[in-house]
């Protein structure tokens, strides 16, 4: 049974060199990082320098692309996405804090894919939590946490970050 | 198995959330102010470079506009078709005598086109209503303007303006000049400011158009422009409803553009850095002096396009609302 705090640290260490080895790999040129709004956004802005990308990171909202629309209706906290430049024909290294469903990486590929055509998208993520829905896969990812099915996990941030295990009563 | 409460208004969810946009009156401050920040959202998105939504994809939305209407109508379609959602237009005359039949009948017919929300404009007040009670829970309703009673997505429009360029509601003062009498717009706009909490709410207009104890709504009655134009923060210019007028309520346009029509001179009296407001189109010459109209602290344009994000912001508020309902239905009847 798992409680606390995870350190996000060591996790964010083993993404970066990851993505870097990955970047150099693929051979991707001038690619362009886009954080999902908000754990995501959080974790992309410390990639974003330990990579030392040259182009301006980005920001998606994928609140109006979600597909739980009924169920949870509209946040009315939602910001604009916010991209730097175009998509069209880039290479495109998407972050997010935690993947579980795959449900929230499918809207932002719908989301991203309306602003244009990428070369290619690279999903790189802090935690997996197993639970897939979807086909969705991450080509980086920190570490693996398999959840009981009262737990839930969060990140908090940006400054610092700290991911917590909560339990539900 | 639970039945809808049937205390709560038909505009709203048994747990307050929008199923139909009919009214300001009677929504809690919390509410509207939820479709401020959406429609927020909205705007900025709108100046971006993807401005559709899949909000709405695979919903049909039916304009239905029993009054004519240009301006309103073309945006709500563009506010429906920025939310992906199909967009079926609908004019109908009102030249029939049996309007309660038919009107029936209509819907009837549209139900059988299986529709998910209706955008209702109609000469009688409450007819909005009567819609609704009609297609819930299965149709969705707003209403784009009722006889004399309410334009709420005006209304909001309106907020949604005023919260942009001046911030909070609470310090201001904001006076609604002109046909009051037959403004279902003013009507709707005085209930939203009272709600969201504005400090002064003031109407200016010659008696004969002003309604028989408006001041009950909580505003504050002024028949001359000087005085009531006095140190306000918000200038609401309303348009002459020549077509409403039955009687000779006013002698002549002439003279009530030089006792109520906003020229600079009678803005003056406002506030320095106040801002003028029109629904629109605007009478040039008639309530508004066209320096006034295009100068520096007009921002009519931005209702326009306020408009549109806030009628995308109900749309889906009512929508999500009353597709939650729908499921809860469905799942009360597997259950029970």
């Amino acid at each position: 049974m798992l409680s606390g705090t995870l350190s996000v640290e060591a996790l964010l260490d083993r993404i970066s060199s990851e993505t870097r080895a990955q970047i150099a790999q693929r051979q991707l040129d001038n690619p362009l990082m886009i954080g999902i709004r908000t754990g995501g956004a959080w974790i992309a802005e410390r990639l974003h320098r330990e990579c030392g990308l040259e182009t301006p990171l980005g920001v998606l909202d994928i609140s109006f692309y979600r597909d739980d629309f009924t169920q949870v209706g509209l946040n009315p906290k939602v910001q604009p996405s916010q991209l730097p430049c175009p998509v069209e024909g880039r290479h495109i290294l998407l972050v997010d804090d935690v993947i579980m469903t795959g449900r929230t990486i499918r809207a932002a590929l719908n989301e991203l894919f309306d602003y244009g055509r990428p070369a290619s998208v690279m999903l790189i993520t802090l935690l997996d939590l197993q639970r897939r829905e979807l086909p969705i896969q991450a080509d980086v990812v920190g570490g693996t946490l398999v959840l009981g099915p009262d737990q839930s996990i969060k990140l908090s941030g940006p400054d610092p970050l700290i991911l917590t295990i909560r339990q539900r009563d | 198995m639970s039945e809808a409460n049937t205390h709560c208004p038909l505009q709203l969810t048994p747990n307050g959330q929008l199923r139909h946009f009919l009214n300001t009156e009677g929504l809690p401050r919390e509410l509207l102010t939820e479709i401020l920040d959406t429609a927020d959202s909205f705007v900025d998105m709108s100046a971006q470079q993807v401005k559709k939504v899949p909000l709405l994809r695979g919903k049909t939305v039916v304009n239905l506009f029993f009054e004519a209407s240009t301006r309103t109508l073309s945006t709500f379609e563009l506010a429906a078709k920025r939310l992906s959602a199909d967009v079926l237009n609908l004019n109908i005359s009102t030249s029939s005598t049996k309007k309660g039949e038919t009107l029936k009948d209509t819907l009837m017919t549209l139900r059988a086109m299986h529709s998910d929300m209706f955008v209702v404009r109609h000469s009688d007040s409450g007819a909005a209503h009567f819609i609704a009670g009609q297609v819930t829970p299965d149709v969705a309703v707003i209403n784009a303007g009722d006889g004399r009673h309410a334009h709420p997505t005006q209304a909001m429009l309106d907020m949604l303006t005023i919260r942009r360029h001046k911030g909070a509601f609470e310090p201001l003062r904001v006076a609604i000049v002109g046909d009051i009498l037959h403004s279902r717009v003013a009507r709707s706009q005085i209930h939203a400011l009272r709600t969201l909490g504005a400090a002064e709410i003031r109407v200016i207009a010659p008696l004969t158009l002003l309604p028989h104890s408006i001041e009950s709504l909580g505003v504050k009655v002024f028949t001359d422009m000087a005085c009531g134009l006095r140190d306000v923060d918000v200038v609401i210019m309303l348009r002459l409803q020549k077509e409403r007028m039955q009687s000779a309520l006013l002698p002549s346009e002439a003279e009530f553009y030089k006792l109520y029509g906003l020229t600079r001179e009678k803005l003056a009296f406002a506030k320095p850095d106040a801002i003028v407001m029109h629904p629109g189109p605007i009478n040039r010459g008639v309530e508004i002096e066209s320096a006034v109209a295009d100068g520096e602290r007009s921002v009519i344009l931005d209702q326009v396009t306020n408009g549109i994000a806030v009628r995308m912001a109900v749309m889906s508020m009512a929508m999500s609302g009353q597709l939650a309902m729908q499921q809860q239905t469905g799942s009360d009847n597997h259950n029970g």
